[in-house]
């Protein structure tokens, strides 16, 4: 694996070698690496570009990581993911995807990714978006992730993007079942020119299903953001949204969060906010010895921790 | 030393917050600024910092002329400054804050500064500086920024506002323990006795302008002889009725 692989493979999935657990590394649309283990199988599908992941019921302290990395100009990559997570398993899954595009074409990613948390079980799911390279061409990720979450499973997802992505449009589907949970963190950093959509939905159908939606974003020079996170509740359940974002230059974001209430137990809660960074914030750290830059930035990365 | 030489600054519409103010704080000695709300306290502390630019006039610090310096170069001479409404910080954790104030890594020691504005580090070390604190907390943290570091001028704007009884006779042990132990110059604003009962000089600042300074002694029997009522409201020398 040259630097560059290496680079991307770090940004995205935390690795800076061949994970210990199972792991599939795609790279310019071609599987590179694949390894299973007794309780984790990932098969390539037969019908479409992508892959299944079945995580055995019971299966504890594991994890998964299926990066993909994109590291020519021009490649237009789209896969279908399934995730099977077992009854009462505990697991941790690191996706993500990176791109090196030094060239003039447009690299592009799209990942559809289908979860079934089934019963009792509790995952972690990060997935990080990466950008990079000098050349004129964009590069583009659309990830559209749809997640079902069983009677008293657990599920907690972590969406970031630092920088580098040019466009991505991110649609996100929840159903939760009885006593089912979902947590949603999204981190969100863009500038120059890129654009950025979120659009989630989350139906909370059992009874005392909850979720919980945090995004954090900061726009920088004159990128745009557009945030639609909805929360449905059917059933006796809760539900909270809350937007926050820091806006800076030239940049454009709107916040539209939504909560419908379909049950007179139903409790949600929606809070959008975007400002600037409170003056007294960066003077205070100023006064600490910090510079201003250095101040801003220390605020940005605490926001978007 | 720090030394203001006839210090002006001018509010919006050109309206004098303080007027040719000079002053001379003298190195390691315990200073309580105080005077009516409006008088011009806290704009001249802020001025000292560096967070206002003065008018007209010079601002020395051991006899370098700091008046066009930033407030980072001034933290970075030995000036700190506890803000009065300290700013919240989404993300950054009490821990961090403290470090980003220390800059060592000393885990411990930062645990200590905690103790000293009497909260509990185990609770309070991981806790986001954001809306989840009260004002009280969030004013005692504040402090503890400023105990963690090696100034040479330390100023608190009214550390006292929004701090709770008990835990604020544990302040005044705090600031006076502090000020023997790190051997710097404090200045605190406020209108509290026991604060003011800490001070080698009290500095009575209102209309813009230093009305008197001197040792706290022959001032406090000053300011009290114009005043009925109790030390808590000094505040309201010079401007309410029932005060004169």
């Amino acid at each position: 694996m040259n630097v560059v692989e290496k680079r991307l493979l770090r940004e995205v999935a935390d690795l800076h070698d061949m994970p210990a657990g199972a792991y599939n590394i795609r790279k310019d649309g071609q599987g590179v690496g694949r390894q299973n283990t007794e309780n984790i199988e990932i098969k390539t599908k037969t019908d479409k570009p992508g892959i299944d992941i079945i995580i055995k019921p019971g299966t504890k302290g594991e994890s998964v990581h299926i990066p993909v990395i994109i590291t020519e100009s021009g490649i237009e990559d789209m896969v279908y993911n399934n995730f099977d997570i077992g009854e009462g398993s505990e697991v941790l899954i690191v996706a993500g995807c990176g791109i090196h595009n030094s060239g003039s074409k447009k690299s592009q990613h799209d990942g559809i990714h289908h979860f079934i948390i089934r019963k009792g079980a509790r995952v972690h799911y990060v997935e990080k978006h990466y950008g990079e390279g000098e050349g004129a061409g964009e590069r583009v990720l659309n990830p559209k992730t749809i997640i079902e979450v069983e009677e008293g499973a657990y599920a907690e997802f972590e969406l970031v993007q630092l920088k580098g992505v040019d466009s991505t449009r991110r649609s996100t589907e929840a159903k939760i079942h009885k006593n089912g949970h979902l947590l949603i963190t999204e981190r969100l950093l863009t500038h120059k020119k890129q654009y950025a959509e979120s659009d989630m939905v989350v139906e909370l159908l059992g009874e005392d299903s909850t979720t919980q939606i945090i995004s954090r974003s900061v726009a920088q020079d004159d990128s745009q953001q557009v945030f639609y996170p909805r929360v449905i509740g059917m059933n006796k359940c809760r539900g909270h949204v809350q937007c926050d974002a820091i806006i800076m230059d030239r940049a454009v974001v709107r916040a539209i969060p939504e909560i419908a209430a379909h049950h007179t137990d139903a409790q949600l809660v929606h809070e959008a906010a975007i400002g600037k960074i409170a003056g007294e914030q960066i003077i205070k750290l100023m006064s600490m010895g910090l510079t201003e830059q250095v101040a801003e930035e220390t605020i940005l990365q605490g926001f978007l921790k | 030393m720090l030394e203001l030489q006839n210090i002006t600054y001018l509010g919006e519409d050109n309206t004098p917050i303080l007027k040719e103010v000079n002053l001379v704080l003298e190195d390691k000695k315990f200073y309580v600024i105080t005077g009516p709300n409006g008088g011009g306290k806290s704009t001249l502390a802020k001025l000292i910092m560096g967070i206002y630019q003065p008018s007209s006039g010079k601002i020395l610090m051991d006899g370098e002329d700091i008046t066009e310096l930033s407030v980072t170069q001034r933290a970075l001479r030995g000036i700190g400054f506890a803000f009065q409404q300290p700013p919240r910080f989404k993300g950054i954790t009490v821990g961090q804050l403290l470090q980003l104030s220390n800059k060592a890594e000393i885990y411990g020691e930062l645990c200590n500064y905690l103790l000293d504005v009497g909260l509990c580090p185990k609770d309070y070390m991981n806790r986001e500086v954001n809306t989840s604190l009260s004002g009280g907390e969030l004013k005692r943290i504040e402090i503890a920024t400023l105990l963690s570091r090696k100034l040479k001028i330390a100023l608190f704007d009214e550390p006292e506002a929004g701090i709770d009884l008990w835990s604020f006779s544990r302040l005044i042990d705090t600031f006076r323990n502090i000020h023997s132990r790190n051997g710097q110059t404090t200045v605190i604003i406020s209108h509290q006795e026991k604060i003011l009962e800490l001070a080698d000089e009290v500095i009575l600042i209102a209309d813009g302008q230093i009305q008197q300074k001197g040792e706290k002694d022959k001032l406090l029997a000053s300011i009290l002889q114009g005043c009925d009522c109790s030390m808590d409201c000094l505040e309201r020398t010079g401007e309410a009725d029932e005060c004169r």
